[in-house]
């Protein structure tokens, strides 16, 4: 079933036409690559089904539903979570309250329970936390609940930046090049949690650089230049794809 | 309401707003190099309009030389001192907070108005001064049978001067040009071996000039000053400068001139009581309805 | 012993200490003093008020000034026409603030900091012109309004000094335990997201404008409410009180403060309270009040008392709780 449909979207940015009458299908369950060189408008995509740019044509659908126009809040709670390629922490927050950030839009307590700390609330809270710690265990920082976002490694930030995007109960995680700056070992540790995201029954969507993990890890591989769709399919194929070739590295 | 008043008060109009738009530029000055708004220009303004009264009155000015000359004479070494004010005020206030968040720089701003208007009122008191009767022409022309006052007419046309003086700085010089790299991007100006520090040691200076010559003038056409006023000329040239666009030199000028007119018309046919709400009306309507202002930048980040 | 014990002793050693101190002040202070230390619990509640949406949120505002005006003259209006007691009006003038609040911070919750900042300053400006022009004919112009009755508590009637002391600073008690629990949900996290980038924050499900509007309404709410004690304790109001430069006392003590309660009372003592001592020097109050906001942002940024981070350790299981505590050793 698809979880994710894009149709024939198109964002333009002055004169620039940044994503080209791009169409593809993420299938629920499944673990799905966005690849390309630089600046083919693989973050523009992203960008465009999180709701921070909207389509100047096409239509974007979730579980069948469109999203289209939605603001990015709106997004994440139809099920919709990502992490950004620059990562976006809250550095000074510790590192527990920025997963309950991700725990946010699934809590209910409204202003007049928060102020007066109503039992109802509390419970939430409660909830909230274990939930929280549940996520930084499955991604290995239980330990450092306390520590300020900012004062973590590099790839400590990544693995943090996706428990946060995991508290929040997505259908869809979008990983926008979670292996960015990690040496091997570590990117060892990502590939075992991306297939643990998998498991859980999250669909993943995600760009990447690193061939490595792509080939291992995706079922299906999308690859975008000049921002538009050149190829798509089964890893072992895309790689053999002449035009794929020629879009890394040039012609002879 | 005649033609002949509307012309009285669309020429009324372009006189305050050419003071506006003086204001003005110092603010976009400023914001275009630091991304700052300076709280303190107005009171830099007012501080010129109290020197030009003491240069005039204070000194006896007024007596020695024939009144052109004392009037320009005032206004020079206003703006001058006025220039050195504002080139001090950045290295006290601003540049000892260029590496902090926003926010200190803006409570600094704050500080450093309250402390200055708060000088002027220790040094000069609380009471309002007035321009000496004697310099200010009371001369009417009659321009196409609109009566008037030759006030107006030597404001309109020394705040243009000034204008098309800084336009062409900013356009054909090479300091200028350096200014506006500043504006555009700090750090790469300084590869390319700019002295960012100087550029805004200069954008200071030309922007408190400016400021201070349309304090001596705003002494001139209402012959009235007090300490206070710097607050509201200069929200009212904020104004402005949001108007045209902030960081738009070009767009201060417009939006100073627009404003001194949609204030002069608006509180004729509407009401004086309201006169000062308009600039803020203004304000709050341009800034909902097209942030950009008439001809400038992005001030609104859609999420 | 752990640092969560640390802080949960802190706190309470903090909050007895102060509660005992602000009880037992007036036995040590003649009549014009306490009248001071009222003028301190009011502002104390502005600047509370004002933290939650400038100090969580961070959002420049500096027109805190119209909802307490807006607080303070619809009891003023409602008390002299209609009769009703000032007390009852407390709530209706919250109200009336945080529907101005929502309808006028609506339209420019989108702007950038410098922007809200100026336009808020406008509002302030606004409403002031519009109270001095007598808008509705209701305001009473430049003069005010006159004749405001005093409350009434339980049958007993506040008047003196003394009594309203009392009654402020328990309702500044009141908003403390209030604001520090709505400052330890997810609200005030939330808020706390948004300051630090509201762009991640909107990222990761906060629907940033909306809590930036609430933060807003619960602000004016507030300061209404303090408009209406302030109403009651002056019986007479006039559009003089309300202008840009209360905003900005209001606005330096919670910059000053760095954000936590207990700093924001120290911070309306030093700003409010320490300038009466100077009376003598009324003319240089202003200017070294200048001097003193320029050079605090060069020496201390963050301002006096940082709130300490929130701890989460009592919310976990036993086991879980002990590893937080050992870690945070």
């Amino acid at each position: 079933m698809s979880l994710l449909t894009l149709s024939e979207v198109t964002k333009i940015f002055g004169g620039l036409v940044a994503v080209n009458d791009v169409s593809f299908e993420v299938e629920e369950g499944s673990i799905v690559g966005l690849i390309g060189p630089n600046g083919a408008g693989k973050t523009t995509v992203f960008n465009l089904i999180t709701g921070n740019y909207h389509p100047d044509a096409g239509d974007i659908l979730f579980d069948g539903k469109s999203i289209r126009g939605k603001k990015p809040h709106a997004i994440v709670e139809a099920g919709i979570a990502r992490t950004f390629q620059s990562i976006r922490l809250f550095p000074t927050l510790p590192v527990l309250e920025n997963v309950l950030a991700g725990r946010h839009c699934r809590m209910y307590s409204g202003l007049l329970a928060c102020m007066f700390h109503t039992p109802d609330q509390r419970r939430e809270e409660k909830a909230a936390v274990e939930r929280a710690m549940q996520e930084l265990e499955f991604v290995g920082l239980a330990d450092k609940i306390n520590e300020e976002a900012h004062s973590l490694s590099y790839g400590n930030q990544r693995l943090l930046e996706m428990a946060r995007a995991l508290a929040s109960d997505p259908r869809l995680i979008i990983l926008d090049e979670p292996a960015g700056s990690m040496n091997d070992p570590e990117t060892e540790v990502l590939i075992k949690l991306i297939q643990a995201i998998q498991k859980r029954g999250v669909t993943v969507l995600l760009i990447e650089h690193d061939m490595n993990l792509v080939m291992r890890v995706c079922e299906k591989i999308l690859v975008l230049e000049y921002g538009a769709l050149i190829a798509e399919g089964p890893p072992e194929a895309v790689r053999r794809d002449p035009r794929v070739i020629e879009a890394y590295l040039g012609q002879d | 309401m005649t033609m002949n008043e509307f012309f009285q008060q669309l020429l009324n109009g372009l006189a305050v707003g050419g003071i506006y738009a003086l204001v003005a530029l110092g603010y976009t000055m400023v914001y275009g190099v630091l991304k700052l708004i300076n709280f303190a220009h107005g009171d830099l303004f007012t501080m010129g309009a109290y020197f030009g009264f003491t240069l005039l009155v204070g000194c006896g000015l007024a007596g020695v030389l024939p009144p052109w000359m004392s009037i320009i004479a005032a206004m020079a070494v206003a703006m001058f001192l006025v220039a050195i004010l504002g080139v001090i005020l950045e290295r006290a206030a601003y540049r000892p907070l260029r590496k902090a968040n926003r926010l200190a720089a803006v409570v600094s701003a704050l500080g450093a108005s309250i402390m200055l208007q708060n000088a002027i009122m220790l040094i000069y008191g609380a009471k309002f001064y007035v321009y000496p009767e004697e310099l200010r022409p009371s001369l009417v022309l009659d321009i196409f049978g609109v009566q008037t006052p030759i006030m107006r007419v030597i404001v309109i046309g020394v705040s243009t001067l000034l204008m098309v003086i800084l336009y062409l700085f900013i356009h054909k010089t090479r300091m200028g040009t350096a200014i506006r790299a500043v504006a555009i991007d700090q750090g790469a100006s300084r590869l390319m071996g700019i002295n960012v520090d100087r550029v805004i040691s200069l954008v200071f200076f030309l922007g408190a000039g400016l400021g201070g010559v349309a304090g001596v003038m705003v002494g001139m056409y209402y012959g009235q000053i007090d300490f206070t006023m710097g607050w509201n000329y200069g929200l009212k040239a904020f104004t402005a400068a949001i108007l045209g666009g902030i960081g738009n030199i070009p767009g201060a000028m417009l939006g100073g001139l627009l404003l001194g007119v949609i204030e002069a018309l608006g509180s004729a046919y509407l009401s004086m009581a309201w006169k000062d709400a308009i600039a803020f009306l203004v304000l709050i309507l341009i800034l909902i309805i097209r942030p950009t202002g008439l001809l400038g930048e992005r001030v609104a980040d859609k999420l | 012993m752990s640092r969560q014990n640390i802080f949960s002793l802190i706190y309470a050693q903090r909050g007895i200490l102060l509660t005992f101190v602000i009880a037992a002040l007036p036995l040590f202070l003649d009549r014009y003093w306490t009248d001071v230390f009222v003028s301190v619990g009011m502002y104390a509640m502005l600047a509370l008020s004002l933290n939650v949406i400038l100090g969580q949120a961070g959002i420049f505002h500096m027109g805190h000034a119209a909802f307490y005006a807006v607080g303070a003259y619809v009891t003023a209006i409602l008390n002299t026409q209609m009769g009703i007691p000032v007390l009852w009006l407390i709530p209706v003038a919250g109200a009336a603030a945080a529907l101005f609040a929502l309808v006028v911070a609506r339209p420019i919750i989108h702007l950038r900091g410098d922007y809200l900042l100026i336009v808020t300053i406008g509002i302030v400006e606004i409403v002031r012109i519009a109270l001095i022009n007598d808008i509705f004919g209701l305001t009473g112009g430049a003069n005010g309004i006159f004749g405001i009755s005093r409350p009434v508590l339980f049958g007993y009637r506040i008047k003196t000094a003394l009594q309203f002391y009392y009654l402020v600073w328990g309702m500044v008690g009141l908003t403390v335990l209030c604001f520090w629990w709505l400052s330890h949900s997810r609200f005030g996290r939330a808020l706390n997201c948004i300051k630090e980038d509201d762009v991640a924050a909107e990222g990761c499900g906060i629907n940033v404008a909306s809590l930036k509007l609430a933060a807003f309404v619960i602000g004016a709410f507030w300061a209404g409410m303090a408009g209406n004690l302030f109403a009651a304790k002056m019986t007479i109001i006039s559009p003089g009180s309300f202008t840009f430069w209360e905003s900005v006392i209001v606005f330096a003590v919670v910059i000053l403060s760095g954000g936590s309660h207990t700093g924001v009372l120290l911070g309306t003592v030093l700003i409010v309270a320490l300038p009466e001592l100077f009376r003598d020097f009324a003319d240089a109050r202003m200017l070294v009040f200048g001097l003193a906001m320029m050079i605090m942002m060069v020496v201390r940024p963050q301002g006096l008392i940082p709130p300490m981070p929130r701890r989460y350790a009592h919310y976990l299981p036993k086991r879980r709780q002990a590893s937080a505590k050992g870690d945070a050793a």
